[in-house]
């Protein structure tokens, strides 16, 4: 227990001291996961939408794909994408081992489909017809699409909250994709693991604390945003 | 009637849905101003027709044809579309305030603030939902959220309205009030409607004209009271309401009237029908009357059998009677003519109706 | 609601250029050197005390990743590495033989030891050499904790284990955590097992440990760092001048220097002894 207290004070220590490295590690995070979730918001939304909306042969085991793969363990999606990024690998050209980039890139991947999943059942969890009524309201098809989404805000807001969640705190393909280099792919996830097996326990809680503290506000913003006019 | 009073046609209308047809309409026309009210059992193909007309449907076979102009392409579709609206059974509101509901439709074509605000203001006043304009869509009860929807289908002052069943999810008094208002919004605008629904005194009320549906055919279409009166076949005319529905054979042909074999009864009618042919009689319960067995009372009406009363049911205001008179007969009385009356089951009466009561369709 | 959306999106796309920025210029230097390496040099803090040196100096950028021997090796058998510092010199001998690496250089050694509870139930401290304390821990069927992922460590275990003449895999006293030293010798330190570790991880944990050491100081015990180059004629795409760069950073004197004192101040004695040039057979007491 005298060491969580410790790494509670590490953690105020640190941050407030403005400690380099921390912050750096702290703001790395941030960035990464947070283009990792924005990609995956462009491609799982879009997705999700075509797929809610659409109606064709072998839909409903492309669903059961998606949602299979909103569990997709991290360390699988680490292996193949290393595997994919070596630099003798077939996308090797890039060079994007062992950089930010390439964690962006698995995080994405495990992102993804969490938010396509979401999504899918966000659009379809609207009442059938409402469709119809947009379009009966003279919507175009793209601005049916928005209404749909305007509709479906409450549960799409929650599909940002967890691809975002599921990748901040996701350590197995940040390390494997990552390497848990010093100021360059150390995330608060993998320093955390280092700290770790360094036996610097106290440093360890003090980051897990502060990924805590990051996922909390984010989520605070993302629920801000959610909760945010609606009328009375 | 007259091509240019035409606003709306189709033509050889055909949706099929896994392999079966549910619609079949091959040519169906709706005027200027004009209500039309499809009616049908559930099933039918009424809803199919309306989002077929309203362009809503995909993959729908078929010409549809407004002004004149065929509607084809999502262009085209999407022009239609701005020119009409439709209110389905659930009101299907946004998630916002009523006002923003109201102004949605407006808001999609790009209308300008300023006229925005005061045609919503309007169509709030209209359906007397001005007093709840900031609150939320959601919050509503049944019937302001269907006036709601309403108002947000007329803001857009569509040339056509579709309405899908839109008082059948409201209790008695609200759907009144509601239908009230919305016939006194549909006459001061002229616009054509054409709705949908499964109760017939709520078609009598609105329509202009009507449209018995089964099986994704139109089975007959015309003025209510044609069709109340003189239906094409059986299934219209249990429909409808006609109490009565038997089947007969024409036994000889006088000059107004024919006589027709009911099981072992004869039965009086006008009719030019040659003798020999299979007929269908329907007699609307209200054109039968029931008087007490030896009551001479003098009337005109040819027909007159003794009966026996088979069950007596309860229908609210007033009570259905089926009687056994050699051959099935329905009437409606009321309470207080059964006290007169003396009525209860197993009972005897006479009862009788005019020739000229009983519609006769000639069988195929 | 709009004006909330766009926000939103607009700030996660902020997010997202800072996060490329990073990583556009580290990989525009193309100056990166892949060093692949055991967790025990990272862990005992030595690399963190010597790469801002050579990067200073070279001007190259060193990513560093922290793996067992085996895996280090692996990646470099595949060229997904430049330079290695690994200590499993058996295995570096094949990976020479079979065309692997160019150059092999000796760097530095430090010593495993044998760690073990303090009331140390096989008696092990009475044994004259490691071999034979093994022996004795499995006689006793005393709970070890091993390694078991491949790493320099697990493989000079496994050695100890054959001269012993004891085969303990599958055996109820025989453990393998397959993660990295640091974790192990706290699951040793939890279950109250023997472990073989290296010092520098050991003395770097062991105010959290409470697991004397109990055996040291043989032979068989020392544990030798080479640094090899990647052979980039097997491997074209090798960065060969940043590997040379960095194996004749470890081999130069004033980073043998540096290695020489790192760890005195805080553990009470160096954690690494400097051998560059020496012979491998010459080390040890």
């Amino acid at each position: 227990m005298e060491l969580v207290f410790d790494g509670i004070w590490q953690a105020i220590v640190l941050l407030v001291t403005l400690d380099r490295e921390t912050w750096g590690i702290t703001l790395l995070s941030l960035q990464v996961s947070g283009a990792a979730t924005f990609i995956s918001l462009l491609i799982g939304m879009s997705a999700g939408i075509g797929l809610a909306l659409a109606e064709f042969r072998g839909r409903n085991l492309l669903v059961s794909v998606i949602n299979t793969g909103m569990g997709l363990p991290p360390v699988v999606v680490g292996l193949f994408v290393t595997i994919m990024l070596w630099r003798n690998g077939p996308l090797g050209f890039f060079e994007m081992l062992y950089t930010p980039g390439a964690i962006v890139l698995a995080q994405a991947v495990i992102a993804t489909p969490i938010v396509a999943g979401i999504t899918v059942a966000a659009i379809q969890n609207l009442p059938r017809n409402l469709r119809l009524q947009i379009l009966a309201l003279g919507a175009t098809r793209l601005q049916m699409v928005r209404l749909l989404m305007r509709e479906a805000r409450l549960p799409l807001l929650a599909a940002v909250m967890a691809g975002f969640g599921g990748v901040i705190s996701e350590v197995g393909a940040s390390i494997m994709v990552g390497g848990n280099i010093k100021g360059c792919t150390r995330v608060l996830t993998t320093a955390t693991v280092m700290e770790t097996g360094k036996g610097n326990f106290d440093i360890a809680i003090a980051l897990g604390i502060i990924l805590l503290g990051l996922t909390f506000a984010v989520n605070y913003v993302l629920t801000l945003v959610q909760q945010h006019d609606r009328p009375r | 009637m007259n091509a240019s009073s035409v606003i709306l046609e189709l033509n050889n209308a055909d949706v099929r849905r896994g392999g079966v047809r549910v619609l079949d309409v091959p040519r169906f026309r709706l005027r200027r101003g004009e209500i039309m009210c499809l009616a049908g059992p559930n099933g039918s193909g009424k809803t199919t027709l309306l989002l077929t007309l309203s362009c809503l449907l995909e993959r729908a076979q078929g010409e549809l044809r407004f002004k004149g102009r065929p509607v084809a392409g999502r262009e085209s579709a999407l022009a239609y579309r701005r020119h009409t609206a439709s209110v389905f059974q659930e009101p299907l509101l946004f998630d916002a305030s009523v006002y923003e509901n109201v102004a949605s439709g407006l808001k999609l074509r790009g209308v300008p603030r300023q006229e925005l605000r005061q045609r919503v203001e309007k169509n709030l006043e209209r359906f007397r939902i001005a007093h709840l304009a900031g609150r939320a869509a959601r919050k509503l009860s049944g019937g302001e959220a269907q006036r709601t929807s309403l108002a947000r289908a007329l803001a857009t002052d569509p040339e056509i309205l579709f309405l899908d069943e839109p008082f059948s999810a409201l209790d008695p008094p609200t759907r009144e009030a509601l239908i009230d208002d919305l016939e006194h919004s549909i006459r001061d605008t002229g616009i054509a409607v054409v709705m949908s629904s499964h109760d017939q005194a709520e078609a009598l009320r609105l329509a202009d004209t009507m449209a018995v549906m089964r099986q994704g055919m139109v089975l007959q279409a015309g003025p209510p009271d044609e069709i109340m009166n003189f239906p094409v076949d059986e299934f219209v005319a249990s429909f409808v309401g006609m109490g009565t529905v038997l089947r007969g054979r024409v036994v000889s042909a006088g000059p107004d009237t024919v006589r027709v074999a009911v099981a072992e009864t004869m039965i009086e009618c006008v009719g030019g029908i040659e003798a020999g042919r299979q007929v269908v009689l329907c007699i609307r319960p209200e054109n039968v009357t029931i008087s007490a067995p030896g009551s001479h009372k003098a009337d005109s009406a040819r027909n007159r059998f003794a009966g026996i009363v088979k069950r007596i049911i309860p229908m609210g205001h007033f009570l259905k009677v089926q009687l056994d008179c050699g051959f099935f007969l329905s009437t409606n009385i009321t309470r207080r003519s059964q006290e007169e009356l003396g009525l209860v089951e197993g009972g005897s009466v006479v009862a009788s109706f005019k020739a000229t009561a009983v519609h006769l369709i000639p069988h195929a | 609601m709009k004006r909330c959306i766009c926000i939103t999106l607009a700030a996660i796309a902020g997010l997202c250029l800072a996060a490329a920025a990073p990583a556009g210029s580290s990989a525009a230097e193309g100056k990166n050197v892949i060093l692949a390496t055991t967790t025990s040099t990272q862990d005992s803090g030595l690399l963190d005390a010597l790469l801002p040196q050579f990067e200073k100096q070279a001007g190259y950028f060193v990513k560093t990743i922290a793996v067992g021997s085996g895996q280090a090796m692996a990646m470099g058998a595949r060229g997904e590495a430049d330079v290695l510092l690994v200590h499993s010199p058996a295995d570096e001998k094949k990976f020479m033989d079979e065309g692997n690496g160019s150059r092999r250089q000796l760097v530095m050694h430090n010593d495993f030891i044998i760690i073990g509870p303090a009331d140390d139930p096989a008696g092990i401290q009475a044994a004259a050499n490691a071999p034979e304390a093994f022996k004795l821990i499995a006689e006793k069927n005393a709970l070890f904790i091993s390694r078991g992922d491949n790493s320099g460590t697990h493989s000079k275990e496994k050695k100890i284990w054959e001269s012993a003449g004891v085969k303990p895999d599958g055996q109820g006293w025989y453990q393998q955590t397959g993660l990295g030293m640091g974790q192990t010798l706290a699951v040793a330190a939890e279950k109250k097992g023997y472990t073989l570790a290296d010092r520098g991880t050991y003395l770097s944990q062991q105010k959290n440990l409470g697991l004397p050491v109990l055996c040291q100081g043989d032979k068989s015990l020392l544990n030798v760092y080479h640094v090899i180059e990647v052979s980039p004629l097997k491997w074209p795409k090798v960065n060969a001048a940043g590997a040379k760069a960095f194996a004749d950073f470890m081999v130069a004197p004033d980073t043998q220097k540096l290695i020489g004192a790192f760890g005195a101040e805080k553990f009470g004695a160096p954690l690494f002894a400097p051998d560059a040039g020496k012979a491998v057979e010459s080390l040890g007491r």
